[in-house]
């Protein structure tokens, strides 16, 4: 604990922190440019010079570790004018066009230099001009802009781990940027934008749509994945204009997957704004009662054991809920809310959920993928597994397809039989995970949505047991579902699976096909085959004419994630609420309101008239959903069912990184990805190659 | 003036054999076994004693910086001698002579360095354009093993030592100890910060010494005479003999190997031929390569060659690199070339020296023009400072004190220039 | 250094047999997975190999070799000056500009270049036989003015004495490198003012004495 004195002030920090942090520590403000706590230290900008005795030249004090008896200044006329120097010299070649820069307003520069920089240049040379550089369709370059931070180069090649960026040539010549023009294939490359301290790296989606000070900032979460990731949203009007990340140490630190940051123009793409009723084979326009009378018509006497509902990937809790309710008060036990066909039960919770949890996956020294991609499944837990790997001494071994991951890992193999193996303990892999301190394993949807899948669940489980994860006695539990919708966890956790006799996901489909199911309700459900309930008749609840509107015969228009306050439910079993930033277009309605009126209509009233009702009743359901943003640890029992593994190999759980929910399928950005960068998955699907 | 059975560098001008049977001839490797059997601690503070001081420019006290080195050598963290071989300071050129025409006094260095500090391996990193000089200094190493005085069992001594030869590809930055360090690892060189300073953290994150060839190549003599020899030479805190290298307008430029604190004014006339012209001809004097502040005449006619002196000076010794300037030099146009090149040697790293070479570079250019106001030459002072002490290396530095120097000691030619240019705004200024 | 961008997509490349078992030899001298040391020198044997310079497809060759990102070794091919990553002529004639070699007059070097050959620096012969460029000290000051021409030095020069070396080239020749003044290195030009007693210098200074005889 070294003991320094800062400005006067006697100070005890604590062991490796540096001068800056110690400063930070007691509230003092030291202005940095190139540092970023999260990044290694580069020590570049000399912004945070201070002075230390005995020293005879000042120091930068983001690299300079506190010691003992270091008697630091930060606030003599000698610091003010160097860091009036530092800020003079960024300036001389900065192009003076904060007018022009999407940056403006939210600029460290720009900010800085209303303490630091002077009235007026001395500097009358011509100034640099920089080329910009291509990064894909996601960034917009101004490199001219660029004070040479490395920031960006930092990220990518930390944290990202797509070592694509540097800086060549050297002297005032350095420019940032790939060398060879491409775009950065990285889903987490929107996080340079915020990174870079200037306008250099700025957001092209979003390129002089707005000035920070014009937007309504919300503080929400995401649904593009089962991550959760914390957002603010930010928007003008009645539209969402752009996605930051929020800070939230425990899901995803500062950063967001591009998906999570860019998928939002896709909020005013392909809307469902006003009801639809089939009229002739043709989706027709139609009021609210029009489009209820018709669902409470057709449901008129058909018994519960033909009406089925499925919940979609980006369904809320509250409208899941209801949904349960009606289903159960009309006599029917076919629910799902796995329209993957996962094969997960609804409990225990220990079964379904990422146990590890995603912090915990730092402190994890083995880890066992099954049949599944982090990197775009959930890109930021993809993140922290590569975190934990650049702390060393990390095994990570891959049943499943081979993935391009960020960090090494030994591909065991295709087979899935491999699982059964190192349950046995027969394979080599079982004996790392044995010998680790706190080993891990992660089951994807690809492992699980399938018919063995309960086969490969019971083998997991018993990995698990036999390799010493499980150990309740010191809080480890290593066993880890990874979910790709936001909407299953808490879809589990409210039951919504099938009751007694009831049919899942599959179940359903083959007994529309079959004309054994009368009525099938869609909420938000669209990643399922369609055209398999021609002969049932579909009510579609949702916020995007996707699959699931096509295929309805009554469409009622719910509200997207930015539009309701709606509980989720991230794979760690976080329960986490979404904020309203905008009012759902047209006549659209948050999805809960949907489900009371229609029960109002059917006869068979839910009681909940506020939104505070129906969050009681939530907590009634599970008391889980009374405390937010904590994690429960479940109880471990078993689960799975024995049987044979088949030896085909997994396919992908999620195809297209770009392309997996009605919101980011109708989204250009997403496409012009697609376009330029393929799925991710190592195809190309575009022409730009 | 130094007697010859002082000098170190008997075969400095090549007109020996630079190989192994001649340099045995001339007592290199002479039973240096013996010497290396006296240990680390006797090795450094013989060295330490001797008040060597590092010959690249920066004056350190060798064995000292040796000292810094881990005393016990940690499994998996060998300890590692980087020789800076990358000569690239304006006006420098004695290295190259070191390498080319006496190799194994380098190499013998290296051993004895290497064992003082506990190291088994060296690196030589020689500039990339010593194409000739790496390729003399590799069969001298091939020799050296051949004979035993490398490999397995150096010289005998019972350890092993291996010397390695890394060719730099033009970088001048690379001369700075941690930037050689990461260009060695296959990167930009780009200084690191320090602390972590080599000793601890240096190569391959390794305990690493980075020793100047000449500091290193007097190490064998300083071993083998005893340090009470060295100190016996040259003035107190200043001692040995230095390699200095006399360029410009003098009649006869050349090397020599000289006491330390030798005058300017004797090194001049004794052995370069004297001034362009005579003494009186004298304009100016940079006397430690490009990055020191020069010195006028009035200077000259006095200043003792050594650290502390020139330090009194307001100037340095550095790499003992006496450029000289006549009266016919346009001493603007002169600083305003240096200027130029670290602009372009900067590496472009941190901001003062990225941003302030080139501002510096282009007010120099336009006042060796005479075009500019009075004022700007304040401005470029304060630019100057600016840089000065605040980057993460001394390349900053070295771009500011020339121009310091320059304002200090010709202000007035400087002014007279733009008063000139004024007068006749269309005429380029004559110097 | 410093080009920006890249020169178009030139094909592939790929070490000769010969120049592999070197860039083994030489990836040799660094310790086990330290083998990104061995980027300079791989990159300068690759720009050998390629007529001198550096290829796009020889640097991606290199990363690959070296197991090192692409953009690492583009990063380092563009920092280093002896990297040339676009085309240079047969005869690369680097004129030292710097400080020492202008006092003694490079200026007239350069002129000579352009006369003999119609070419200043950064510009290469229509037949691509000669490139001049300006470089920055080489390190051969007392021997001032000088130039490096592929691997050698060419000192104490004059603007005739440059003339001969290139018109020397012109015709197909080697000039020999080294002082073009007579000097054997860096001593005094009008004889050696120390070491006069050595046996060695003495033995030398004989020699050339009879030889002037």
């Amino acid at each position: 604990m070294p003991k320094l004195t800062i400005d006067g002030r006697e100070v005890e920090v604590a062991a490796g922190l540096t001068v800056l942090q110690a400063c930070e520590s007691i509230g003092i403000e030291i202005p940095r440019f190139c540092y970023h706590e999260r990044l290694s230290i580069a020590g570049n900008c000399r912004m945070c010079l201070v002075t230390m005795a005995g020293s005879p030249k000042p120091v930068a004090s983001c690299a300079m570790p506190a010691a003992d008896n270091m008697v630091i200044q930060t606030n003599t006329p000698e610091v003010h004018k160097m860091r009036r120097s530092v800020m003079e010299f960024l300036l001389i070649n900065h192009p003076l066009d904060c007018p022009i820069c999407d940056q403006g307003g939210e600029c460290d520069l720009q900010d800085q230099a209303m303490a630091y920089g002077f009235d007026r240049g001395r500097f009358i040379e011509n100034k640099r001009a920089v080329k910009d550089k291509y990064l894909g369709p996601l960034i917009k370059t101004i490199m001219t802009r660029c004070i040479h931070c490395t920031r960006c180069i930092r990220f990518a090649t930390e944290i990202a781990g797509v070592p694509e960026l540097g800086a060549t040539g050297r002297g005032e010549g350095t420019e940032i940027g790939t060398y060879i023009e491409k775009a950065l294939t990285s889903e987490l490359s929107g996080n340079l934008i915020d990174v870079c301290p200037v306008g250099a790296l700025t957001s092209k989606p979003y390129a002089f749509c707005a000035r920070p000070w014009e937007l309504r900032k919300t503080e929400t979460i995401d649904v593009m994945d089962a991550v959760g990731s914390n957002i603010r949203v930010d928007a003008r009007g009645n539209e969402v204009l752009r996605v930051l990340p929020r800070l939230h140490e425990e899901i995803n630190e500062e950063w967001i997957s591009d998906k999570t940051r860019f998928a939002c123009d896709g909020l005013r793409r392909q809307r469902l704004d006003q009801p639809y009723i089939r009229v002739d084979g043709k989706l027709k326009p139609a009021t609210w009662p029009e489009a209820l009378s018709a669902v409470a018509s057709r449901l008129k006497g058909v018994p519960g054991a033909r009406i089925g509902a499925i919940a979609g990937d980006l369904a809320d809790c509250e409208s899941m809920l209801l949904v349960k309710d009606l289903m159960t008060r009309l006599g029917s036990p076919n629910l799902d809310c796995r329209q993957d066909g996962a094969a997960l039960p609804a409990e225990p919770r220990a079964a379904y959920l990422f146990n590890t949890t995603i912090a915990g996956i730092e402190t994890a020294d083995a880890c066992l993928l099954i049949g599944t991609n982090p990197r775009i499944e959930a890109p930021l837990i993809n993140a922290r597994m590569r975190k934990r790997f650049r702390n060393g001494e990390f095994a990570v071994g891959l049943i499943g397809q081979a993935a391009e991951l960020t960090y090494p890992f030994e591909h065991l193999g295709e087979d899935p039989r491999l699982i059964e193996e190192v349950a046995s303990g027969r394979h080599p892999f079982a004996a790392t995970l044995k010998a680790a301190q706190r080993p891990m394993l992660v089951l994807g949807m690809a492992a699980l949505a399938r018919a063995d899948g309960s086969a490969i669940l019971d083998a997991a489980r018993r990995i698990a047991e036999t390799t010493g994860m499980i150990r309740p006695g010191d809080g480890w539990n290593g066993f880890n579902v990874l979910h790709t919708a936001a909407a299953r966890t808490g879809g589990l956790d409210l039951g919504f699976v099938p009751g007694e006799g009831g049919l899942d996901t599959a179940g359903m489909l083959a007994a529309a096909e079959a004309g054994a199911l009368d009525v099938v309700y869609l909420l938000g459900a669209d990643e399922l085959d369609t055209s398999r309930l021609k002969r049932a008749f579909v009510i579609y609840q949702g916020h995007h004419g996707d699959a699931g509107a096509h295929a309805a015969d009554v469409i009622l228009p719910g509200a997207a994630y930015t539009e309701k306050d709606a509980t989720y439910v991230n794979t760690e079993g976080r329960v986490q609420q979404a904020q309203l930033a905008c009012h759902p277009p047209g006549e659209a309605r948050a999805d809960w309101k949907i489900v009371r009126v229609l029960a109002d209509k059917l006869g068979h009233p839910l009681g909940l008239d506020t939104l505070a009702d129906v969050r009681a009743r939530l907590a009634a359901a599970n008391p889980l959903f009374a405390s937010l943003d904590c994690i429960e640890p479940a109880a471990w029992a078993s689960f799975g069912t024995a049987g044979g593994i088949d030896a085909a190999p997994f396919g992908a759980a999620v195809e297209n990184f770009y392309l997996t929910n009605p919101i980011c399928r109708a989204s250009v950005t997403m496409a012009e990805c697609v376009d330029v960068l393929g799925d991710r998955q190592g195809r190309k699907t575009g022409t730009h190659g | 003036m130094l007697r010859d059975q002082d000098r170190v560098f008997t075969n400095l001008y090549g007109f020996d054999s630079p190989y192994l049977e001649a340099a045995r001839a001339r007592g290199d490797w002479d039973n240096t076994k013996d010497i290396i059997v006296r240990g680390r601690e006797t090795l450094t503070k013989d060295v330490r004693e001797a008040g060597l001081r590092g010959r690249g420019g920066a004056g350190f006290n060798t064995g000292m910086k040796w000292s810094f080195m881990p005393k016990e050598v940690s499994p998996g963290r060998p300890h590692y001698l980087v020789v800076n071989a990358d000569e690239g300071e304006p006006g420098t050129c004695k290295d190259r002579e070191i390498m080319r025409h006496e190799p194994h006094k380098l190499l013998e260095g290296c051993v004895l360095a290497g064992s003082a500090m506990g190291a088994q391996a060296a690196y030589i990193y020689v500039r990339g354009e010593f194409y000739r000089e790496a390729e003399v200094l590799q069969r001298a190493i091939d020799e050296a093993y051949g004979a035993g005085l490398l490999g397995p069992n150096a010289c005998g001594a019972g350890a092993r030592f291996d010397v390695y030869v890394h060719r730099g590809a033009g970088a001048y930055i690379c001369g700075e100890e941690t930037a050689l360090i990461e260009s060695l690892e296959g990167k930009k060189g780009q200084p690191r910060l320090k602390p972590p300073f080599p000793a601890n953290v240096g190569l391959y994150g390794c305990p690493t010494t980075v020793n100047n060839v000449e500091t290193i190549s007097v190490v064998p003599a300083i071993l083998r005479r005893g340090s009470g020899w060295f100190l016996g030479l040259g003035r107190p805190r200043n001692t040995g003999t230095k390699l200095f290298n006399i360029s410009g307008h003098v009649n006869q430029p050349c090397t020599v190997e000289e006491e330390m604190g030798v005058p300017l004014k004797e090194l001049i006339e004794r052995h370069a031929g004297g001034v362009r012209g005579g003494w009186n001809n004298l304009l100016a004097v940079i006397p430690g390569g490009s990055s020191v502040p020069l010195l006028p005449k009035a200077v000259c006619d006095s200043v003792h060659m050594d650290f502390d002196s020139l330090a009194a000076v307001k100037s340095g010794l550095g790499t003992a690199a006496v450029i000289v300037m006549d009266k016919s030099t346009d001493v603007v146009r002169a600083i305003a070339r240096l200027s130029r090149f670290y602009k372009h040697e900067s590496c472009g790293q941190c901001t003062p020296c990225r941003e302030g070479t080139g501002w510096m570079w282009r007010v120099m250019e336009r006042l060796a023009d005479g075009r500019g106001s009075i004022e700007e030459i304040d401005v470029l002072e304060q630019v100057t400072r600016q840089v000065e002490g605040h980057t993460i290396c001394a390349l900053g530095d070295a771009a500011a004190w020339p121009i310091q120097g320059l304002i200090r000691h010709f202000r007035p030619e400087i002014e007279r220039r733009i008063a000139e240019r004024k007068a006749s705004p269309n005429q380029r200024s004559a110097a | 250094m410093s080009a920006a961008t890249p020169a178009p997509a030139d094909g592939t490349f790929c070490f000769t047999p010969e120049n592999e078992g070197t860039a083994r030899a030489i990836i040799a001298k660094y310790p086990p997975r330290r083998q990104a040391s061995a980027v300079l020198p791989l990159l300068d044997l690759a720009q050998r190999q390629n007529g001198g310079w550096l290829s796009q497809a020889a640097l991606d060759y290199v990363a690959q070799y070296l197991q090192m990102p692409p953009i690492r070794v583009y990063e380092v091919a563009t920092f280093y000056t002896m990297f040339n990553l676009k085309p240079v002529g047969r005869h690369h004639i680097q004129v030292c500009t710097n400080l020492p070699c202008w006092l003694r007059g490079s200026d007239a070097i350069v002129a000579a270049c352009r006369k003999h050959l119609g070419i200043g620096p950064g510009e290469t012969t229509a037949d691509g036989a000669f490139t001049v460029s300006e470089v920055e000290c080489a390190g051969a000051c007392v021997n001032a003015p000088m130039v490096q021409i592929g691997d050698d030095y060419y000192e104490d020069l004059t603007a005739d004495s440059m003339g001969s070396i290139l018109e020397t080239l012109k015709a197909g020749g080697t000039p020999k490198p080294g002082s073009q003044s007579g000097r054997h290195s860096c001593e005094p030009a009008g004889g050696v003012t120390s070491l006069t007693s050595t046996p060695a210098v003495q033995r030398f200074l004989e020699k050339k004495a009879e030889g002037n005889r």
